[in-house]
């Protein structure tokens, strides 16, 4: 695999996504949400009744924490849908293909297209997260709460969940026609993850970091197999004679 | 520079293309004419190595497009233009063209000078920087056309490359063809347009699933043998079709006050047609020849195909 041929692709994807402000506005959004938003919830939470108890910030922290899993699973996923089912829909992937580049050289640009951002993004904003999150809670809880090793395993999770998103959107592109509905679709991918969060809400599970490693290594083992049918799917007589 | 021996593509039980066997030299403008779903684009991206074939050969350029090293270099040394521009909407044609001109690994001059230089043959000079999602379909084609030469390849490969275009603009494209072609090109034709296929091929392969006919058009059309006469008659009744049906002629049409006969010896049998028509009482108002043209002849092979 020449890197050259798969930074070109991912360049070129890039320049797209910078001229389609939505992807950018709701990856920022999503991003100022959670790193910013949820840790006000800390702060001014409660503040009649004094605010959360000392004893409850841990798993209300470790639960907000989660909520970048989630992002890193749904942001890739809205860049993937324009970078692949954009080349679909402008049937531009039969002229790319006729260049001497191979498959694997054009899938692991897109790849590196729609995981950078999103990684950056979520990266950055599990940073800010935890430097609001410090600053909110020291006092309270008479130390700094990160870094931790659950912070560390939700970032590990952060990076399995992209991967995941990624070559799940292989597979639907393969059947879609339609940004959105890829979109749509793909969002699915979502639903275990809010299931995980809301299941922690209820306390029917905690987020554990023996709990969160159990997910990275299932998640890790899902990646593995998604990505093995994502790679037979983008093949160039695939994509030419049965993607619709 | 082509050269295809058997070459043969099935999708599930369903053959595409069926042992076809010709060459293209170097050099040649080659047209490559059959109905829809015979096979035609199929064809071509087997040789453009996108598709694989089922069994058979196919080597471009000396390469055999069933070896993965191979089809690198192939692809190296071909430019393609589909029927679909495929063009990247939100990005301008500088954009588009410069993304393809890095693929095909030309230097920051190379490609500016390239891009510059196909844009102004195109008639696209001034519109480097405007996106192509607000081009016209013509105007995307030209762009698609200057992305295929970029790389200043040796064969290409166009997929209809005038369908979208206005007269002015396929006249350009057709003489680009020429012109390339007098660079020592190769070019192969993928076209519905028989009329551009008869003016800038040197041979014309006919097929359908597989090979009907190879040759250059005028021999094509030679094929067909014979002339037709068009008898203008002032007003035309059965008595006088019938006459000339007797005279046992293989093919007679009448069109509105007009009789065609095919004859294959004009000089000595339209003397003999004439007598009878006047003899039935027809009234000869003028009498004119024609030779079969190219959609005569694809016709006539396509239609005994089937």
């Amino acid at each position: 695999m020449r890197l050259r041929k798969v930074w070109i692709i991912a360049a070129k994807d890039f320049k797209i996504f910078r001229k389609k402000k939505g992807i950018i506005y709701s990856i920022v959004g999503f991003e100022l949400f959670v790193s910013i938003g949820l840790p006000l919830i800390l702060k001014y939470g409660g503040s009649k009744t004094g605010g959360i108890p000392a004893a409850a910030l841990p798993a209300v922290i470790d639960s907000f924490s989660f909520w970048f899993v989630i992002g890193a699973a749904l942001l890739p996923m809205s860049l993937a849908s324009y970078s692949l089912i954009g080349e679909k829909v402008q049937k531009s992937l039969e002229p790319l293909l006729a260049t001497p580049i191979t498959d694997e050289e054009i899938l692991a640009g897109k790849s590196i297209a729609a995981a950078a951002p999103a990684l950056i993004a979520t990266y950055l904003g599990a940073a800010i997260f935890m430097i609001i999150v410090d600053r909110i809670t020291h006092t309270k809880l008479d130390y700094l709460y990160y870094p931790n090793r659950s912070m560390a395993v939700i970032l590990l999770l952060m990076l399995l969940a992209t991967f995941f998103s990624i070559g799940f959107n292989i597979l639907i592109s393969s059947r879609s026609n339609d940004v959105r509905s890829a979109q749509q679709i793909g969002a699915l991918i979502a639903v275990p993850l809010g299931a995980v969060y809301i299941l922690s809400q209820m306390k029917v599970i905690s987020l554990t970091v023996t709990n969160l490693l159990i997910m990275a290594a299932i998640l890790a083992v899902v990646d593995v197999v998604v990505f093995y049918f994502a790679k037979s799917t983008f093949q160039r007589e695939e994509i030419l004679t049965r993607w619709k | 520079m082509i050269d295809v021996n058997q070459l043969t593509k099935r999708f599930e039980g369903v053959t595409a293309v069926d042992g076809l066997t010709f060459r293209v030299d170097k050099g040649e403008v080659f047209g490559f004419l059959g109905p829809n779903g015979a096979g035609k684009t199929t064809t071509m991206r087997m040789l453009c190595c996108l598709i694989s074939k089922t069994s058979g050969e196919a080597k471009v350029g000396g390469y055999d497009t069933g070896n993965d090293n191979d089809s690198l270099k192939i692809r190296k040394m071909i430019g393609l233009v589909p029927d679909n521009v495929g063009l990247y909407e939100e990005l301008t044609a500088y954009e588009n063209l410069d993304f393809y001109g890095k693929l095909y690994e030309r230097t920051e001059a190379q490609r500016k000078e390239a891009i510059e230089r196909y844009l102004r043959i195109m008639g696209l000079q001034g519109k480097q920087d405007q996106p192509v999602g607000g081009f016209s379909k013509g105007m995307k084609q030209k762009v698609a056309l200057a992305r295929a030469l970029l790389h200043n390849p040796q064969i290409l490969f166009f997929d209809e490359p005038t369908v979208n275009l206005d007269p002015e603009s396929a006249k350009v494209v057709r003489d680009l063809i020429l012109e390339l072609k007098g660079q020592g090109k190769t070019i192969f034709l993928n076209t519905h347009d028989l009329d551009e296929a008869q003016r800038i091929c040197d041979r014309i392969a006919i097929i359908n699933t597989r090979l009907l006919a190879i040759n250059s058009p005028a021999e094509l059309k030679r094929s067909l043998g014979g002339k037709q006469v068009i008898f203008q008659l002032a007003s035309i009744s059965d008595a006088i079709v019938n006459t000339v049906k007797d005279m046992k002629r293989k093919n007679v049409k009448v069109e509105s006050n007009r009789i065609i006969v095919d004859v294959a010896d004009p000089q000595k049998e339209n003397p003999d047609i004439v007598r009878e028509i006047v003899a039935a009482g027809g009234d000869i108002q003028f009498i004119t020849e024609s030779s079969p043209d190219l959609e005569d002849a694809y016709l006539k092979i396509v239609g005994e195909s089937k």
